[in-house]
Protein backbone atom coordinates (compact mmCIF):
# COMPACT_ATOMS: atom_id res chain seq x y z
CA UNK A 1 0.00 0.00 0.00
CA UNK A 2 0.96 3.10 -0.91
CA UNK A 3 3.37 5.25 2.00
CA UNK A 4 1.63 8.04 2.10
CA UNK A 5 -1.72 6.99 2.67
CA UNK A 6 -0.82 5.97 6.12
CA UNK A 7 0.14 8.68 8.33
CA UNK A 8 1.59 8.29 12.12
CA UNK A 9 1.68 11.98 13.61
CA UNK A 10 3.57 11.40 17.23
CA UNK A 11 6.18 12.21 19.76
CA UNK A 12 9.30 10.70 20.31
CA UNK A 13 9.12 10.34 24.17
CA UNK A 14 5.46 8.84 23.71
CA UNK A 15 4.90 5.35 24.82
CA UNK A 16 1.69 5.64 22.86
CA UNK A 17 2.88 5.94 19.42
CA UNK A 18 5.63 4.10 20.23
CA UNK A 19 2.57 1.51 20.41
CA UNK A 20 1.09 2.47 17.01
CA UNK A 21 4.85 2.28 15.34
CA UNK A 22 5.23 -1.02 17.05
CA UNK A 23 1.63 -2.32 15.60
CA UNK A 24 2.46 -0.86 12.23
CA UNK A 25 5.98 -2.27 12.05
CA UNK A 26 4.93 -6.04 13.19
CA UNK A 27 2.50 -5.67 10.46
CA UNK A 28 4.90 -4.49 7.57
CA UNK A 29 2.98 -1.27 7.24
CA UNK A 30 4.55 1.47 5.47
CA UNK A 31 3.73 4.89 6.72
CA UNK A 32 4.53 8.13 6.59
CA UNK A 33 5.93 9.53 10.28
CA UNK A 34 5.07 13.07 11.87
CA UNK A 35 6.63 14.22 14.69
CA UNK A 36 4.54 16.68 16.62
CA UNK A 37 6.25 19.45 19.07
CA UNK A 38 3.68 19.20 21.73
CA UNK A 39 4.51 22.93 22.93
CA UNK A 40 3.48 24.21 19.34
CA UNK A 41 0.82 21.31 18.35
CA UNK A 42 0.35 21.44 14.13
CA UNK A 43 -2.36 22.86 12.86
CA UNK A 44 -3.16 19.36 11.00
CA UNK A 45 -3.16 17.78 14.80
CA UNK A 46 -5.64 19.90 15.54
CA UNK A 47 -7.66 19.60 12.53
CA UNK A 48 -7.40 15.67 12.60
CA UNK A 49 -7.61 15.45 16.84
CA UNK A 50 -9.64 18.05 17.81
CA UNK A 51 -11.77 16.63 20.94
CA UNK A 52 -8.53 15.89 22.94
CA UNK A 53 -5.69 17.45 20.89
CA UNK A 54 -3.16 15.03 21.67
CA UNK A 55 -0.87 12.62 19.62
CA UNK A 56 -1.16 9.32 18.17
CA UNK A 57 -3.29 10.20 15.66
CA UNK A 58 -3.11 7.67 12.68
CA UNK A 59 -4.59 9.05 9.34
CA UNK A 60 -5.53 6.18 6.78
CA UNK A 61 -6.96 7.56 3.41
CA UNK A 62 -7.28 10.50 4.80
CA UNK A 63 -9.62 9.71 7.97
CA UNK A 64 -7.92 10.43 11.20
CA UNK A 65 -8.07 8.22 14.38
CA UNK A 66 -7.07 8.49 17.45
CA UNK A 67 -6.98 7.00 20.88
CA UNK A 68 -3.59 4.54 21.09
CA UNK A 69 -5.93 1.27 22.14
CA UNK A 70 -8.41 2.44 19.37
CA UNK A 71 -6.03 2.69 16.69
CA UNK A 72 -4.35 -0.68 18.11
CA UNK A 73 -7.85 -2.46 17.24
CA UNK A 74 -8.46 -0.46 14.16
CA UNK A 75 -4.91 -1.77 12.54
CA UNK A 76 -5.44 -5.30 13.64
CA UNK A 77 -8.66 -5.11 11.77
CA UNK A 78 -7.87 -3.47 8.47
CA UNK A 79 -4.36 -5.36 8.07
CA UNK A 80 -5.20 -8.96 8.95
CA UNK A 81 -1.24 -10.41 8.77
CA UNK A 82 0.82 -10.93 12.15
CA UNK A 83 -3.16 -10.58 14.16
CA UNK A 84 -2.82 -8.99 17.24
CA UNK A 85 -5.99 -9.94 19.01
CA UNK A 86 -6.39 -13.86 19.22
CA UNK A 87 -9.30 -15.48 16.82
CA UNK A 88 -11.72 -16.50 20.16
CA UNK A 89 -14.23 -13.93 21.60
CA UNK A 90 -12.93 -14.71 25.49
CA UNK A 91 -9.72 -14.28 24.53
CA UNK A 92 -9.98 -10.84 23.06
CA UNK A 93 -11.97 -10.23 25.78
CA UNK A 94 -9.38 -10.82 28.33
CA UNK A 95 -6.64 -8.98 26.26
CA UNK A 96 -8.79 -5.82 25.82
CA UNK A 97 -9.49 -6.15 30.34
CA UNK A 98 -5.78 -6.40 30.77
CA UNK A 99 -4.35 -3.73 28.13
CA UNK A 100 -6.95 -1.33 29.90
CA UNK A 101 -5.92 -2.08 33.15
CA UNK A 102 -2.48 -0.87 32.47
CA UNK A 103 -3.81 2.72 30.76
CA UNK A 104 -6.00 3.38 33.72
CA UNK A 105 -4.53 1.45 37.01
CA UNK A 106 -0.48 1.04 36.15
CA UNK A 107 0.21 4.43 34.01
CA UNK A 108 -1.20 6.73 36.27
CA UNK A 109 0.27 5.17 39.58
CA UNK A 110 3.50 4.83 37.69
CA UNK A 111 3.10 9.14 37.15
CA UNK A 112 2.12 9.50 40.13
CA UNK A 113 5.24 7.99 41.46
CA UNK A 114 7.48 10.02 39.22
CA UNK A 115 5.71 13.47 40.09
CA UNK A 116 4.96 13.05 43.42
CA UNK A 117 6.75 13.81 46.33
CA UNK A 118 6.84 12.42 50.11
CA UNK A 119 3.79 10.57 51.35
CA UNK A 120 1.90 11.02 48.40
CA UNK A 121 5.09 9.21 46.51
CA UNK A 122 5.06 6.38 48.64
CA UNK A 123 1.63 5.67 48.25
CA UNK A 124 2.23 6.03 44.35
CA UNK A 125 5.03 3.53 44.62
CA UNK A 126 3.14 1.54 46.16
CA UNK A 127 -0.44 1.55 44.36
CA UNK A 128 2.23 0.94 41.03
CA UNK A 129 3.68 -2.34 42.77
CA UNK A 130 0.77 -3.48 43.68
CA UNK A 131 -1.03 -2.96 40.40
CA UNK A 132 2.23 -4.48 38.42
CA UNK A 133 2.06 -7.21 40.68
CA UNK A 134 -2.01 -7.53 39.15
CA UNK A 135 -1.19 -7.06 35.74
CA UNK A 136 1.92 -10.19 36.18
CA UNK A 137 -1.43 -12.55 36.58
CA UNK A 138 -2.55 -11.47 33.50
CA UNK A 139 0.36 -13.41 31.96
CA UNK A 140 -1.53 -16.50 33.45
CA UNK A 141 2.52 -17.87 33.04
CA UNK A 142 3.26 -17.14 29.58
CA UNK A 143 5.99 -15.95 27.79
CA UNK A 144 4.39 -12.91 26.60
CA UNK A 145 0.25 -12.14 27.03
CA UNK A 146 0.27 -13.32 23.49
CA UNK A 147 1.75 -16.89 23.98
CA UNK A 148 4.73 -17.46 22.24
CA UNK A 149 4.85 -14.42 20.50
CA UNK A 150 3.90 -11.50 21.06
CA UNK A 151 -0.01 -9.95 20.47
CA UNK A 152 -2.25 -7.05 21.70
CA UNK A 153 -1.55 -6.58 25.71
CA UNK A 154 2.34 -6.83 24.67
CA UNK A 155 2.08 -3.94 22.47
CA UNK A 156 -0.09 -2.03 24.41
CA UNK A 157 1.64 -2.43 27.77
CA UNK A 158 5.55 -3.64 26.84
CA UNK A 159 6.67 -0.03 27.02
CA UNK A 160 5.53 0.16 30.71
CA UNK A 161 8.94 -2.33 32.06
CA UNK A 162 11.30 0.48 30.23
CA UNK A 163 9.64 3.14 31.93
CA UNK A 164 9.30 2.32 35.08
CA UNK A 165 13.03 0.83 35.26
CA UNK A 166 13.67 4.91 34.17
CA UNK A 167 11.49 6.15 36.97
CA UNK A 168 12.56 3.77 39.24
CA UNK A 169 16.34 5.18 38.97
CA UNK A 170 15.03 8.82 38.76
CA UNK A 171 12.93 8.67 41.79
CA UNK A 172 15.73 6.27 43.75
CA UNK A 173 13.02 3.36 44.02
CA UNK A 174 12.09 0.42 42.43
CA UNK A 175 9.62 0.11 41.04
CA UNK A 176 9.71 -3.83 39.42
CA UNK A 177 11.27 -6.04 41.54
CA UNK A 178 12.73 -9.31 39.97
CA UNK A 179 11.86 -10.97 43.15
CA UNK A 180 8.52 -10.37 43.52
CA UNK A 181 7.68 -10.23 40.18
CA UNK A 182 9.96 -12.78 38.65
CA UNK A 183 7.39 -12.93 35.68
CA UNK A 184 6.49 -9.75 34.80
CA UNK A 185 10.31 -8.69 35.01
CA UNK A 186 10.84 -11.21 32.41
CA UNK A 187 8.33 -10.25 30.10
CA UNK A 188 9.39 -6.73 30.16
CA UNK A 189 13.31 -7.98 29.41
CA UNK A 190 12.20 -10.69 26.75
CA UNK A 191 9.64 -8.39 24.89
CA UNK A 192 12.21 -5.21 24.82
CA UNK A 193 14.68 -7.63 23.56
CA UNK A 194 12.45 -8.49 20.10
CA UNK A 195 14.53 -7.07 17.28
CA UNK A 196 11.39 -4.72 16.03
CA UNK A 197 10.57 -3.74 19.40
CA UNK A 198 14.44 -2.73 20.25
CA UNK A 199 14.51 -0.83 16.71
CA UNK A 200 11.40 1.43 17.21
CA UNK A 201 12.27 2.19 20.90
CA UNK A 202 13.89 6.40 20.99
CA UNK A 203 17.57 6.42 21.55
CA UNK A 204 17.48 5.37 25.57
CA UNK A 205 20.13 7.94 26.77
CA UNK A 206 18.35 10.13 25.14
CA UNK A 207 14.90 9.23 26.84
CA UNK A 208 16.62 9.00 30.29
CA UNK A 209 17.77 12.56 29.64
CA UNK A 210 14.41 13.68 28.81
CA UNK A 211 12.99 12.27 31.42
CA UNK A 212 15.31 13.58 34.18
CA UNK A 213 15.06 16.93 33.06
CA UNK A 214 11.20 16.36 33.17
CA UNK A 215 11.84 15.23 36.87
CA UNK A 216 13.29 18.40 37.58
CA UNK A 217 10.29 20.39 36.96
CA UNK A 218 8.42 18.32 39.98
CA UNK B 1 -23.82 -28.17 26.37
CA UNK B 2 -26.59 -26.04 27.51
CA UNK B 3 -25.34 -22.28 27.35
CA UNK B 4 -25.31 -20.37 30.94
CA UNK B 5 -25.53 -17.02 30.85
CA UNK B 6 -24.98 -15.07 34.16
CA UNK B 7 -25.05 -11.13 34.81
CA UNK B 8 -24.01 -9.13 38.10
CA UNK B 9 -25.68 -5.97 38.59
CA UNK B 10 -27.31 -3.20 40.71
CA UNK B 11 -30.51 -1.73 40.04
CA UNK B 12 -28.89 1.99 39.12
CA UNK B 13 -26.11 1.50 37.62
CA UNK B 14 -25.77 2.99 33.72
CA UNK B 15 -22.91 0.41 33.52
CA UNK B 16 -24.68 -2.97 34.33
CA UNK B 17 -28.14 -2.06 32.55
CA UNK B 18 -25.95 -1.44 29.24
CA UNK B 19 -24.73 -5.14 29.06
CA UNK B 20 -28.55 -6.39 30.15
CA UNK B 21 -29.70 -3.79 27.12
CA UNK B 22 -27.19 -5.89 24.66
CA UNK B 23 -28.00 -9.46 25.59
CA UNK B 24 -31.72 -8.68 25.16
CA UNK B 25 -31.07 -6.76 22.08
CA UNK B 26 -29.92 -9.51 21.07
CA UNK B 27 -32.84 -11.90 22.58
CA UNK B 28 -30.31 -13.91 24.85
CA UNK B 29 -31.36 -15.54 27.91
CA UNK B 30 -29.97 -14.66 31.13
CA UNK B 31 -29.56 -14.80 35.02
CA UNK B 32 -29.47 -11.69 36.57
CA UNK B 33 -27.75 -11.60 39.99
CA UNK B 34 -28.39 -8.02 41.82
CA UNK B 35 -25.62 -7.17 43.83
CA UNK B 36 -25.35 -5.19 47.19
CA UNK B 37 -21.93 -3.01 46.58
CA UNK B 38 -21.78 -2.22 50.30
CA UNK B 39 -21.87 -5.90 50.85
CA UNK B 40 -20.28 -7.63 47.72
CA UNK B 41 -20.90 -11.29 47.29
CA UNK B 42 -18.21 -14.23 47.28
CA UNK B 43 -19.03 -14.76 43.60
CA UNK B 44 -18.29 -11.23 42.55
CA UNK B 45 -15.56 -11.25 44.67
CA UNK B 46 -14.49 -14.69 42.31
CA UNK B 47 -15.61 -13.65 39.25
CA UNK B 48 -13.57 -10.00 39.59
CA UNK B 49 -11.04 -10.32 41.96
CA UNK B 50 -8.83 -7.28 40.58
CA UNK B 51 -11.85 -4.72 40.17
CA UNK B 52 -14.40 -6.09 42.77
CA UNK B 53 -16.85 -4.05 40.82
CA UNK B 54 -20.15 -4.73 38.74
CA UNK B 55 -20.73 -5.56 35.74
CA UNK B 56 -19.80 -8.55 35.32
CA UNK B 57 -20.99 -11.03 33.05
CA UNK B 58 -20.22 -14.65 33.16
CA UNK B 59 -20.83 -17.00 30.30
CA UNK B 60 -20.57 -21.11 30.82
CA UNK B 61 -18.39 -20.16 33.81
CA UNK B 62 -15.84 -18.05 32.07
CA UNK B 63 -16.02 -14.36 33.63
CA UNK B 64 -15.66 -11.01 31.64
CA UNK B 65 -15.25 -7.56 33.33
CA UNK B 66 -15.97 -4.08 32.09
CA UNK B 67 -19.11 -2.82 30.21
CA UNK B 68 -17.11 -1.21 26.90
CA UNK B 69 -15.34 -5.03 27.42
CA UNK B 70 -18.30 -7.06 27.88
CA UNK B 71 -20.71 -5.60 25.26
CA UNK B 72 -17.95 -5.85 22.55
CA UNK B 73 -17.43 -9.74 23.81
CA UNK B 74 -21.27 -9.99 23.67
CA UNK B 75 -21.40 -8.67 19.50
CA UNK B 76 -18.56 -11.04 19.45
CA UNK B 77 -20.26 -14.27 20.82
CA UNK B 78 -24.25 -13.66 19.52
CA UNK B 79 -23.76 -12.82 16.04
CA UNK B 80 -27.32 -11.71 15.53
CA UNK B 81 -28.42 -7.82 15.61
CA UNK B 82 -24.79 -7.14 15.57
CA UNK B 83 -24.32 -3.31 17.72
CA UNK B 84 -21.00 -2.71 16.00
CA UNK B 85 -20.76 -1.67 12.60
CA UNK B 86 -19.02 -3.80 9.85
CA UNK B 87 -16.57 -1.08 8.57
CA UNK B 88 -13.31 -1.03 10.36
CA UNK B 89 -13.23 2.72 10.20
CA UNK B 90 -17.12 3.52 11.46
CA UNK B 91 -15.81 0.42 14.27
CA UNK B 92 -12.88 2.86 15.81
CA UNK B 93 -15.60 6.13 15.70
CA UNK B 94 -17.92 3.77 17.73
CA UNK B 95 -15.01 3.01 20.30
CA UNK B 96 -14.10 6.48 20.64
CA UNK B 97 -16.71 8.02 20.88
CA UNK B 98 -18.08 5.25 24.05
CA UNK B 99 -14.87 5.80 25.65
CA UNK B 100 -15.23 9.58 25.43
CA UNK B 101 -18.62 9.21 27.36
CA UNK B 102 -17.18 7.15 29.89
CA UNK B 103 -14.19 9.10 30.32
CA UNK B 104 -14.99 12.77 30.23
CA UNK B 105 -19.00 12.85 30.24
CA UNK B 106 -19.94 11.49 33.46
CA UNK B 107 -17.79 13.02 35.47
CA UNK B 108 -18.10 16.09 34.07
CA UNK B 109 -22.18 15.75 34.36
CA UNK B 110 -21.84 14.71 38.29
CA UNK B 111 -19.92 18.05 38.66
CA UNK B 112 -22.22 19.90 37.47
CA UNK B 113 -24.91 18.64 39.54
CA UNK B 114 -23.52 17.62 42.54
CA UNK B 115 -19.90 19.10 42.16
CA UNK B 116 -17.53 20.19 45.15
CA UNK B 117 -18.39 22.02 47.74
CA UNK B 118 -17.01 25.91 47.49
CA UNK B 119 -17.45 29.14 49.47
CA UNK B 120 -20.32 31.38 48.74
CA UNK B 121 -18.72 33.32 46.30
CA UNK B 122 -16.98 30.96 44.32
CA UNK B 123 -19.70 28.45 44.12
CA UNK B 124 -21.55 30.40 41.21
CA UNK B 125 -18.12 30.65 38.93
CA UNK B 126 -17.53 26.64 39.70
CA UNK B 127 -21.07 26.23 38.80
CA UNK B 128 -21.33 27.94 35.87
CA UNK B 129 -17.50 26.59 34.90
CA UNK B 130 -19.26 22.93 35.13
CA UNK B 131 -22.18 23.39 33.30
CA UNK B 132 -20.04 25.15 30.53
CA UNK B 133 -18.05 21.47 30.34
CA UNK B 134 -20.81 19.83 30.02
CA UNK B 135 -22.52 21.33 27.52
CA UNK B 136 -19.22 21.62 25.32
CA UNK B 137 -19.41 18.03 25.43
CA UNK B 138 -22.80 17.38 24.55
CA UNK B 139 -22.15 19.54 21.86
CA UNK B 140 -19.59 16.98 20.67
CA UNK B 141 -22.02 14.21 20.64
CA UNK B 142 -24.68 16.61 18.92
CA UNK B 143 -22.70 16.78 16.19
CA UNK B 144 -21.14 13.60 16.17
CA UNK B 145 -25.21 12.41 15.97
CA UNK B 146 -25.34 14.66 12.68
CA UNK B 147 -29.45 13.15 11.03
CA UNK B 148 -29.10 10.06 12.41
CA UNK B 149 -31.89 8.65 13.89
CA UNK B 150 -29.51 6.66 16.43
CA UNK B 151 -25.44 6.90 16.52
CA UNK B 152 -25.86 3.37 15.45
CA UNK B 153 -27.57 4.73 12.52
CA UNK B 154 -31.12 2.99 11.48
CA UNK B 155 -30.83 0.19 14.87
CA UNK B 156 -29.29 0.90 18.67
CA UNK B 157 -25.63 0.05 18.30
CA UNK B 158 -22.61 0.06 21.04
CA UNK B 159 -22.63 3.76 21.08
CA UNK B 160 -26.07 4.31 21.70
CA UNK B 161 -25.93 1.66 24.41
CA UNK B 162 -22.81 2.82 26.12
CA UNK B 163 -24.71 6.28 25.47
CA UNK B 164 -27.45 5.14 28.22
CA UNK B 165 -25.96 7.47 30.60
CA UNK B 166 -26.72 10.67 28.26
CA UNK B 167 -30.27 9.49 27.07
CA UNK B 168 -31.61 8.40 30.33
CA UNK B 169 -29.48 8.59 33.63
CA UNK B 170 -28.72 12.41 32.98
CA UNK B 171 -32.01 13.27 32.51
CA UNK B 172 -32.55 11.53 36.25
CA UNK B 173 -29.29 13.44 37.48
CA UNK B 174 -31.26 16.72 36.32
CA UNK B 175 -34.46 16.16 37.74
CA UNK B 176 -32.75 15.08 40.86
CA UNK B 177 -30.20 18.32 41.14
CA UNK B 178 -32.33 20.46 39.91
CA UNK B 179 -29.49 21.68 37.46
CA UNK B 180 -30.40 22.02 33.81
CA UNK B 181 -27.87 20.40 31.26
CA UNK B 182 -29.74 18.80 28.12
CA UNK B 183 -32.02 21.78 26.98
CA UNK B 184 -33.44 20.99 23.80
CA UNK B 185 -33.09 24.58 22.34
CA UNK B 186 -29.05 23.88 22.78
CA UNK B 187 -29.45 20.14 21.85
CA UNK B 188 -32.32 19.43 19.57
CA UNK B 189 -30.40 16.47 17.84
CA UNK B 190 -29.50 14.84 21.14
CA UNK B 191 -32.98 15.36 22.45
CA UNK B 192 -34.38 13.77 19.82
CA UNK B 193 -32.27 10.97 20.02
CA UNK B 194 -32.83 10.43 23.95
CA UNK B 195 -36.53 10.13 23.26
CA UNK B 196 -36.17 7.37 20.70
CA UNK B 197 -33.62 5.66 22.71
CA UNK B 198 -35.76 5.32 25.61
CA UNK B 199 -38.53 3.93 23.37
CA UNK B 200 -36.33 0.72 22.14
CA UNK B 201 -38.19 -2.29 23.93
CA UNK B 202 -34.83 -3.81 24.75
CA UNK B 203 -34.00 -0.31 26.19
CA UNK B 204 -37.17 0.51 27.83
CA UNK B 205 -37.43 -2.81 29.77
CA UNK B 206 -33.87 -2.26 31.35
CA UNK B 207 -33.88 0.90 32.68
CA UNK B 208 -34.76 1.59 36.31
CA UNK B 209 -37.52 3.18 37.75
CA UNK B 210 -36.89 7.27 37.21
CA UNK B 211 -38.56 7.68 41.17
CA UNK B 212 -36.58 5.47 42.89
CA UNK B 213 -33.49 6.32 41.35
CA UNK B 214 -34.06 9.74 41.94
CA UNK B 215 -34.63 9.10 45.54
CA UNK B 216 -31.57 7.14 45.99
CA UNK B 217 -29.46 10.17 44.25
CA UNK B 218 -31.06 13.05 46.31
CA UNK B 219 -30.27 10.26 49.28
CA UNK B 220 -26.82 9.45 48.56
CA UNK B 221 -25.33 13.03 47.11
CA UNK B 222 -27.84 15.52 48.67
CA UNK B 223 -30.10 18.10 47.11
CA UNK B 224 -27.85 19.35 43.96
CA UNK B 225 -26.22 22.35 42.90
CA UNK B 226 -29.33 23.99 40.86
CA UNK B 227 -29.07 28.08 41.75
CA UNK B 228 -30.84 28.47 44.94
Amino acid sequence: MAEDSVKLLGYWVSPYSLKVKWALKLKGIQYQYVEEDLKNKSPMLLQYNPVYKKIPVLVHDDKPLAESLIILEYIDEVWKQNPLLPIDPYERAKARFWAKFADDKCVPALVAAFSKKGEEQERAVKEARENLKILESGLEGKRFFGGETIGFVDIAAGWIGCWAQMTGEIIGIKLIDAETMPLLDSWFQDFLEIPLIKECMPPQDELLEHCKELHTKF
Amino acid sequence: MAEEVLVFGAWGSPFSRRVEMALKLKGIEYKYIEEDLTNKSPSLLKYNPVHKKIPVLVHNGMPVAESLVILEYIDETWKDHPILPKDPYERANARFWAKFIDEKCLSAIFKACWGEEYEHEKAEIEHEKAVKEVSELLQLLENELKEKRYFGGETVGLLDIAANTIGYWLGVFEEASGVELLTREKFPKLCNWANEFVCVTAIKENLPPRDKLIAYLRNRFGAGNASK
